[in-house]
C-alpha cells in the first residue's frame, strides 16, 4: 500500500506546480536529439526501397563511395545482426539484407561531410530489385499465403494467430435474451509527433560509444545496440534526449540509431540522422488498421451473458509491438461492464506498408470503439439509455475479470455521473433537432503492463536519490520525459515525501550509463511505476533524515516531520531544521547520502498462455460525450463540444492530467474524423499522403472545447493513489463521435475516420450505415479454455488443471 | 520496377545527384534578436538552416521543411514567417526575432511564463513557433478573442496539447500584460468541478 | 532536413533588369516572390533552376492603387497579408477577399504573394511528393516521367489548378499585365489559364507578371467558397466565385468559376446564362447549380473521394450564390 493514498495533507501532490521543464522548453534550451552538434560531425542518410516486396539482387555503392566528402557507405551486409522490440519478433535489419518488406524499407547507408553530400550520395546508390508479390490489405495476406513476407510466423502471411476462451459462450448466447452482432473496421493512423526522429552517435577514442536519440525507450534501444552491434553493454551509453512527442512512435530500437552507431564506430567522428517527414511515416509503429466482430449475447436489461471478439489486424512488413498488440485487442474489453463468458480470436497479418504497433492506446482503442458502437445500438434495441444501460453493468472495484485482470479502484460511475450531468444528456439524447447530435462512450485502459517486455525478474524501473548537504536532491531516473509532464511528476513525488520545493530538485532522465533502468515511456507505466519507486527511494532517504534528526531534536524518530523545506516535530513544529541542515546532520551520522527505489509490479492472476498481455497494476476510467452536428447535405461533421471524465485515481498535477485529457481527446477526434495512413495498391504501395499537408492531423480550427472533470478514485497500487491520464482519454472518443452522428442523423458509421463521404453513402443506403460488410473466412486453432474466476478457475488453462497423465 | 529515370517535358530536372551550381559562400549581415551577426552561408541555405547551423539558434525548431507545419516560426519584419522557406540572402538587414529573443534579458516574456504555468507547452517542440506567432498577435491586438487567438494559431500544428491550454495561455498572458496580478481560472488549472 | 539544391540568385531592383536577367538566362531561370510554392517544390525536386531571380527588391511590382469606382491595380509581389488588410479589396471586392484569407495559413500570408498565387504550379498527389517518393512510382509525366497514373491513358497531365485567387480574378475579368524584354502584353485572367497541368499558364517563361486589374466594383457582388478538409493549411478541393451584377432586383450579369476542379479554372456559361434577367431566388440559384455541377470533373489526385467532391460543387454554388445574395441584404457582398 503506497502512502498518502487518503489524499489528506499533502503539499506539493496534486497541486498545479509548473513543470519543472517548462521555462527551459518556453525559452528554446531545451535540446532535442536534432540540436545535438558536436565537432567533426558528419550526416548520415539512407538510400531506402522504392518497392514493396522484393528480393535484393544486387547494391551498387560504388558511385555514392567515390563521391568527395562521402566517408563511409554501409549495406545489410555490414549489420547482419537482427532485432526487433520483442524477443518473439527480432525480425529487423538495420538496413535490409536479402529483402525489402515495404516502399521506404532502409537499404544502404551514407556518411557524409554535409547533408547536401549525404542526399547526394544517397541518390547515387543504385540497387536491382527482383520484385515480389506485395501484400496489401488484410484479406489479401490471408488469402495469399505465398510468397511469405516472414519466414516465421504462424502460417502463411499470418504472423500470429491467437484463440482464447474463458467461460463457455455457447452456453452464454444460449443463456442471452438477445444476441447482436456487428462488424467494425478502424483505419490505421499514425503518431505524428512534430518532431522528426534524429540520432546523433559518437565514439570516444577509449572505445566507448554514445547515442543520443529521441526515443522514448533508452533501455530497449542500449539492448538492441549492443546485440546489432555485438558490443558489450557497458560500452554503450544511450542518452534519450526530450521527445518533441512520441505518443508511441519512438518506442522501437529503429534502423537509423543503430547505423549511426555503426558509422561512428567505422569512421571514428559522430555522426548524426534525422529523418525527414518522410522517413518519419516509414518509420510508424502506429495504430494498426483492425477488422472486428463483435458478437455479444445480453439479457433483457442489458448484462453481458457472453461475448465473442474476432480481430484482424493489419500490421505492417515487420513485427515491431504486433504479438502484444493483436493480444490488446482482446485484452481489455472485460474490465468495464462484466463480460460472463468471453471469447477472443485474434490474428495479425504481415504486409508490405510500414509497420505497425504501438500508438496512444496500443491496441485498445479499436476494440473498444467496436464495444462502444455495438453497445449504443444494443441500448437502443432493448430500450436502455446508453448512460443508464453502462451504469447498471459495471465491473465491482477490487474484482477479477473472465480473463483474471485483476481490477482496482473503479471510479468508472463517478466518471458517466460527471459527464452526463455536465451535458445535459437527459435533456439532449434523442431530444436534439435534426443534425445536432451526442453520443456516449466509456474506456478503460492499463497503467503499464503486468510483464516486462524481455522475461527477466528485476524491477520495471528504479529511482536513485543523491541528497546534497545545500539540501538540493538530485534524482536519477531512466524515465523520459515525451511532453507527457514525466520529470514533473517525479519531482512532485520526491517532494512531497521530503518536504520541499520541487524546483530544488535536479532530475536526471533516461541515460543508460548515470540512470537506474526504467523501461521507457510506454504503456502508460511512469507515474504508476516510476512514482512507486520514487516514494521508496525517498522514504529510504527521510528515514535517514528522521533517525539524524530525531537525535539532534532529541525526540522520537516517528515524530519527526517534513514540509515547506522543514525537518521539524509534528508535535512542536517549531522545533525543526531545515531540509540541508538535516541532510547535514545525515549526512554526518550516516555518511553520503543516497538512497534507491525500484517498483514491480504484482503478480498477476492470470496464468494462462497469452495473460501476458492485459494485466496491470490498476485501470484508469474515462467516459466521454460528445456534442456534433451533422449536415445532412454534405455529410460534413462539426463537433462542438466535449465532455471528458477521467478517473486518474489521486491527480498528482490537474494541469498536467487537464492536459492529457486535451491532448488525448485532439487525437481521439482527428482519429475519428480524419487522420488515415494509406497506401497505393495499385502504384506501388507507395504511401498516399507522406506529408504533414496532406496527412490530416487537426489545426486550432477544427478543435473544439473540451470540459475535463476529473475523478480520483485513489488505487492501492498507484503511487498517492495515481492511475494513468496519457493514453485512456483517447479511446472513447471515436465511439462517441459515431454515437453521436446517429443521434444526429440516424446513421450508423461502423468505420473510422467518419468521413462526410461516408455519412452521405450512408444516408443513401437501405440500411442507413456504412462499414465492412463482413470478416474473412479463416481457421481459428482451438481455444486455449480458462474456466473463469466464478467457474471456479485459477487463471490457468483447463488443459493444465488436469492430471499429469491426461496431458500426455 | 526499372530504376533508371528518363527525362521528359519542360522543367529541366537532373537526377538529384548531379546539381552542382555556385558552391560559394556569400557573406551576410543579419539582425537577429537585436544583434548583428555576420555569416557565411551557401546562397541556397533557409534562414531555418543558418539560425540552426550557423548561428546555433537552435530554439527554432523544424518539422516538414516545406511549410506545412509551422514549427520553424520566427518574426521577420515583425510577421510570423516560416524559416524553413526564407532564403537567408533575402532576411540581410531585416529585423529577426528568434524564441532565443522572446525574453527581456533574465525576464521570460508574459507569454513564456503561462505557457510554462498552463502546461501549454507540453513537449515543447511546437513551442518556439508557437510563441513566435504569438507574441505577434498580442503585438498587434493586446485583447485579442478566442476565434482571434485560434485563427492566428492556424498555422501552427501542436500534436501534444489539443491547442487550449496554448490558447488559454495567450489570453493569460494578454491579461497580465495589463495586470501582473492576473490568475489563470480554476477549471483552466483543475478541470471542471461538478 | 529537406534543402533546397543548389542554384544562383540575383535580386535585380528594377522590373527591367529582372527582364532582363530573365531573357538572357533562358528557361534555366525562374522568378521567386514569396517562395511558398517554387521553394517547397524545389525542395522536392521538381523545379531545379540554375538561376532565381527573387522580386522582393522591385517595388514597381508592389501595393494597391485606385478606387472601387476606376477599379483597382495589384501589384504581384504584394504580400497576401497586405491585401487581406487592404479596405478597398475587403469592402469592394469581398470575394476576392474571401480567397485570399482562405489561402493556407496566417503564416504563409505573410509570405506568399498575389502574383505566386496566380501563378501557383498545379497539384496533384503523384506530382506533390519528395523525390524518392517518385521515384518509386518512376515518377510521372508532369515531372521527370513518362505515365499520368492518374489516368494512365491520359495524354495530358490532370494535375490541379489550386490557386484561390484564379477563379475569383477570372470571375471579376481582372487583367493580368505580363513584361519581358520583348515588351508588354495585357491579357484577361481567364486566357492566363490552359487546361494542361504541365503547361497551365499561357505565360512565356521569360515573362513577369506585372500587375492585376481589376475592373470597377460598382454594382458587383461577389462571394468564394472553398472546400477542404481543415480550415487552414488546405488548399482548395473546390472553389466556387461568384460575381453578380444587379440592375435593380434583376440579375444583370453572373459570372461563376470553378476552381481546383480542372487543370485551369472553369466557367459555369450555362449557369451564368440562366441568371441572367432573372431575380436571385431559392429557385433561379438552385437552377444554376444544377447547371454548374456536371462541369466539375475532379479526378483521383486531390483529397476527398471524386464523386463527393462533384456533388459538393452542387452544393457550394448553391452557397456562394445565396452568399452574394440579393442587393440590399446585409452580407456586406460589394456594392
Ligand atoms: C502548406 C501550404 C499551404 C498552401 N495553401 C494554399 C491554399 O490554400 N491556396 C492557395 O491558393 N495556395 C496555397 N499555398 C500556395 C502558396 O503559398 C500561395 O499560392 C502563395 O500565394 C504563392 O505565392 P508566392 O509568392 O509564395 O509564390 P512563389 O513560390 O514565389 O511563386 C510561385 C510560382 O509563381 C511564379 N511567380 C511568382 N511571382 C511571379 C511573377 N510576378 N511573375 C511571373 N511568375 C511569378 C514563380 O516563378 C513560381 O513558379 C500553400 C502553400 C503551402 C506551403
Ligand atoms: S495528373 Fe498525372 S501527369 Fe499530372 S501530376 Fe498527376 S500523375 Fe502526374
Ligand atoms: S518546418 Fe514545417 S513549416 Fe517550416
Ligand atoms: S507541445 Fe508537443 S507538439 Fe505542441
Amino acid at each position: 500500500m503506497a502512502v498518502g493514498s487518503d489524499g489528506r495533507g499533502l503539499r506539493v501532490v496534486g497541486k498545479p506546480v509548473r513543470k519543472v521543464d517548462g521555462l527551459s522548453k518556453c525559452a528554446g534550451v531545451t535540446l532535442f536529439a536534432d540540436d545535438i552538434v558536436l565537432p567533426r560531425m558528419l550526416f548520415c542518410k539512407l538510400h531506402r526501397a522504392p518497392v514493396p516486396h522484393a528480393r535484393i539482387v544486387r547494391v551498387d555503392i560504388s558511385k555514392a563511395a567515390r563521391m568527395p566528402g562521402v566517408m563511409a557507405v554501409l549495406t545489410g551486409k555490414d549489420l547482419p545482426i537482427p532485432f526487433g522490440i520483442l524477443p518473439v519478433s527480432q525480425d529487423e535489419h538495420a538496413l535490409c539484407l536479402d529483402k525489402v518488406r515495404f516502399v521506404g524499407d532502409p537499404v544502404a547507408a551514407v556518411a557524409a561531410v554535409d547533408e547536401d553530400t549525404a542526399f547526394d550520395a544517397m541518390n547515387a546508390i543504385e540497387v536491382e530489385y527482383e520484385p515480389l508479390d506485395a501484400m496489401m490489405s488484410i484479406e489479401e495476406a490471408i488469402r495469399k499465403p505465398s510468397p511469405r513476407i516472414h519466414e516465421y510466423g504462424d502460417e502463411g502471411n499470418i504472423h500470429k494467430k491467437i484463440a482464447l476462451e474463458f467461460g463457455d459462450v455457447e452456453r452464454g448466447f444460449h443463456d442471452a435474451d438477445q444476441v447482436f452482432e456487428d462488424t467494425f473496421y478502424y483505419e490505421g493512423s499514425t503518431h505524428l509527433p512534430m518532431e522528426q526522429h534524429a540520432a546523433v552517435a559518437a565514439v570516444d577514442p577509449d572505445g566507448k560509444l554514445t547515442v543520443w536519440s529521441s526515443t522514448q525507450t533508452p533501455h530497449y534501444v542500449h539492448r538492441a545496440l549492443a546485440k546489432v552491434l555485438n558490443m558489450p553493454p557497458a560500452r554503450i551509453r544511450v542518452i534519450a534526449c526530450p521527445n518533441g512527442g512520441g505518443f508511441g512512435g519512438k518506442s522501437d530500437p529503429f534502423n537509423h540509431e543503430i547505423v549511426v552507431a555503426k558509422l561512428s564506430l567505422l569512421i571514428g567522428r559522430p555522426v548524426k540522422v534525422t529523418l525527414t517527414r518522410e522517413e518519419v511515416f516509414y518509420c510508424h509503429r502506429g495504430r494498426h488498421p483492425v477488422l472486428m466482430q463483435i458478437k455479444t449475447g445480453v439479457t433483457r436489461d442489458g448484462a453481458i451473458k457472453a461475448m465473442h471478439f474476432k480481430s484482424y489486424l493489419d500490421g505492417g512488413g515487420y513485427g515491431s509491438y504486433g504479438v502484444a498488440s493483436t493480444y490488446y485487442t482482446g485484452a481489455l474489453q472485460t474490465v468495464t461492464y462484466p463480460v460472463e463468458n468471453y471469447k477472443f480470436d485474434g490474428l495479425r497479418c504481415f504486409t508490405n506498408k510500414p509497420p505497425c504497433g504501438p500508438k496512444r492506446g496500443h491496441g485498445t482503442p479499436q476494440p473498444r470503439f467496436a464495444l462502444e458502437v455495438h453497445l449504443d445500438k444494443i441500448a437502443e434495441r432493448l430500450g436502455i439509455d446508453p448512460a443508464a444501460l453502462r451504469l447498471g453493468h459495471l465491473v465491482p472495484p477490487q474484482s477479477l475479470t473472465a480473463n483474471y485482470l485483476r481490477v482496482g479502484s473503479m471510479g468508472l460511475a463517478k466518471c458517466i455521473d460527471a459527464v452526463v450531468e455536465g451535458s445535459g444528456w437527459k435533456q439532449k439524447f434523442r431530444h436534439l433537432p435534426s443534425g445536432k447530435g451526442i453520443g456516449l462512450a466509456c474506456s478503460s485502459y492499463i497503467c503499464g503492463a503486468g510483464l516486462p517486455i524481455y522475461w527477466n525478474n528485476m524491477p520495471h524501473t528504479g529511482v536513485q536519490l543523491k541528497l546534497d548537504r545545500g539540501g538540493g536532491v538530485a534524482v536519477f531516473c531512466g524515465e523520459i520525459d515525451i511532453g507527457q509532464g514525466s520529470d514533473t511528476v517525479l519531482a512532485q513525488v520526491v517532494a512531497e515525501v521530503l518536504g520541499i520545493d520541487p524546483y530544488d530538485i535536479r532530475i536526471v532522465f533516461g541515460d543508460t550509463d548515470l540512470t537506474p533502468v526504467d523501461l521507457g515511456s510506454y504503456s502508460s507505466r511512469v507515474t504508476l511505476m516510476m512514482g512507486n519507486a520514487a516514494i521508496q527511494a525517498a522514504e529510504r532517504a527521510r528515514e535517514l533524515l528522521a533517525t539524524a534528526v530525531s537525535e539532534k531534536l532529541g525526540i522520537p524518530a516517528e515524530r519527526v516531520g517534513f514540509g515547506g523545506g522543514q525537518v521539524f516535530d509534528v508535535e512542536g513544529p517549531e522545533r525543526a531544521l531545515s531540509f540541508a541542515d538535516a541532510v547535514v546532520a545525515a549526512e554526518a551520522r550516516f555518511g553520503t547520502i543516497g538512497t534507491v527505489g525500484s517498483y514491480t509490479p504484482p503478480p498477476s492472476a492470470a496464468r494462462y498462455k497469452g495473460s501476458g498481455v492485459g494485466p496491470s497494476p490498476a485501470y484508469s476510467y474515462s467516459a466521454a460525450v460528445v456534442e456534433l452536428d451533422v449536415d445532412p447535405r454534405t455529410g460534413w461533421v462539426r463537433v462542438d463540444r466535449v465532455h471528458l471524465a477521467h478517473d486518474v485515481g489521486r491527480c498528482i498535477n490537474p494541469v498536467l492530467v487537464v492536459g492529457q485529457v486535451e491532448g488525448s481527446v485532439y487525437m481521439g477526434l482527428g482519429e475519428a474524423l480524419m487522420e488515415e495512413q494509406v497506401f497505393r495498391a495499385n502504384r506501388g504501395g507507395v504511401h498516399r499522403q507522406p506529408s504533414l499537408l496532406e496527412y490530416k492531423s487537426p489545426t486550432t480550427m477544427e478543435m473544439p472545447d473540451v470540459v475535463t472533470y476529473i475523478i480520483e478514485d485513489p488505487d492501492p497500487n498507484g503511487p498517492f493513489g495515481a492511475k494513468e491520464v496519457g493514453q485512456g482519454p483517447l479511446l472513447p472518443i471515436a465511439p462517441a463521435v459515431v454515437n453521436a452522428v446517429y443521434d444526429a442523423v440516424g446513421v450508423r458509421i461502423d468505420e473510422v475516420p467518419v468521413t462526410p463521404e461516408k455519412i452521405l453513402k450512408a444516408l443513401d443506403s437501405p440500411a442507413k450505415r456504412f462499414g465492412p460488410k463482413g470478416v474473412p473466412e479463416v481457421r481459428w486453432p482451438d481455444p486455449i479454455r480458462v474456466p473463469t474466476p466464478w467457474e471456479g478457475g485459477t487463471g490457468r488453462a483447463a488443459a493444465d488443471r488436469r492430471p499429469a497423465e491426461a496431458r500426455r | 520496377m526499372p530504376q533508371n529515370v528518363k527525362r521528359r517535358r519542360g522543367r529541366g530536372r537532373d537526377s538529384a545527384a548531379a546539381s552542382h551550381s555556385s558552391r560559394s559562400k556569400v557573406h551576410l549581415r543579419l539582425r537577429v534578436n537585436g544583434e548583428e551577426q555576420e555569416v557565411a552561408c551557401a546562397p541556397h541555405s533557409t534562414l531555418l538552416e543558418v539560425l540552426r547551423e550557423d548561428l546555433r539558434l537552435t530554439g527554432t525548431k523544424h518539422g516538414c521543411e516545406l511549410g506545412e507545419c509551422g514549427t520553424c516560426t520566427v518574426l521577420l519584419d515583425g510577421r510570423p514567417q516560416l524559416s524553413c522557406l526564407l532564403l537567408t540572402l533575402e532576411c540581410e538587414g531585416r529585423p529577426i526575432v528568434t524564441v532565443e529573443g522572446l525574453a527581456e534579458g533574465p525576464r521570460p516574456h508574459p507569454l513564456q511564463i503561462a505557457f510554462a504555468e498552463l502546461g501549454a507547452a507540453q513537449c515543447g517542440y511546437c513551442t518556439p513557433g508557437i510563441l513566435c506567432a504569438a507574441r505577434s498577435l498580442l503585438d498587434a491586438r493586446p485583447s485579442p478573442t478566442r476565434q482571434e487567438i485560434r485563427e492566428a494559431l492556424s498555422g501552427n500544428l501542436c500534436r501534444c496539447t489539443g491547442y487550449l491550454k496554448i490558447f488559454e495561455a495567450v489570453e493569460l498572458a494578454a491579461r497580465r500584460m495589463k495586470d501582473p496580478a492576473a490568475q489563470p481560472s480554476e477549471e483552466t488549472l483543475h478541470g471542471r468541478r461538478l | 532536413m529537406m534543402r533546397l539544391p543548389r542554384f544562383r540568385y540575383h535580386a535585380p531592383a528594377t522590373l527591367g533588369e529582372a527582364a532582363a536577367i530573365l531573357q538572357g538566362e533562358g528557361s534555366q531561370a525562374m522568378v521567386v516572390a514569396g517562395g511558398t510554392d517554387l521553394y517547397p517544390n524545389m525542395k522536392r525536386r521538381h523545379q531545379t533552376p540554375k538561376t532565381l531571380i527573387g522580386l522582393r527588391k522591385i517595388d514597381a511590382l508592389r501595393g494597391v492603387k485606385g478606387s472601387p469606382a476606376r477599379g483597382l491595380w495589384i501589384g504581384p509581389a504584394t504580400i497576401l497579408t497586405d491585401l487581406e488588410e487592404s479596405a478597398l479589396v475587403r469592402e469592394h471586392y469581398p470575394g476576392l477577399y474571401e480567397a485570399i484569407h482562405s489561402i493556407s495559413t496566417p503564416i504563409l500570408r505573410n509570405m506568399g504573394t498575389i502574383g505566386g498565387n496566380i501563378c501557383l504550379d498545379t497539384r496533384c498527389n503523384y506530382y506533390n511528393q519528395n523525390y524518392e517518393w517518385r521515384r518509386a512510382i518512376n515518377f510521372c509525366m508532369k515531372c521527370d516521367g513518362d505515365t499520368c497514373w492518374v489516368a494512365p491513358g491520359s495524354d495530358v497531365c490532370l494535375a490541379v489548378s489550386s490557386s484561390d485567387t484564379a477563379p475569383i480574378l477570372c470571375a471579376f475579368g481582372a487583367r493580368i499585365q505580363l513584361v519581358s524584354k520583348k515588351g508588354t502584353r495585357t491579357i484577361e485572367a481567364k486566357d492566363l489559364y490552359r487546361r494542361d497541368g504541365i503547361d497551365y499558364l499561357t505565360k512565356r517563361s521569360d515573362e513577369i507578371l506585372a500587375g492585376i486589374t481589376l475592373p470597377p466594383a460598382a454594382r458587383w457582388r461577389s462571394s468564394y467558397r472553398k472546400l477542404r478538409r481543415r480550415e487552414a493549411f488546405d488548399f482548395p478541393v473546390l472553389g466556387v466565385a461568384a460575381c453578380v451584377r444587379f440592375d435593380g432586383e434583376i440579375v444583370a450579369e453572373a459570372r461563376l468559376w470553378l476552381g481546383a476542379v480542372s487543370m485551369a479554372p472553369v466557367e459555369a456559361a450555362e449557369a451564368q446564362a440562366a441568371l441572367v434577367g432573372r431575380r436571385l431566388t431559392e429557385e433561379t440559384i438552385e437552377e444554376a447549380a444544377r447547371l454548374a455541377y456536371p462541369l466539375a470533373k475532379p479526378v483521383d489526385n486531390t483529397d476527398f473521394g471524386l464523386r463527393w467532391r462533384k456533388e459538393m460543387t452542387r452544393h457550394f454554388v448553391r452557397e456562394a450564390l445565396l452568399e452574394v445574395g440579393p442587393p440590399g441584404s446585409p452580407s456586406g457582398r460589394g456594392n
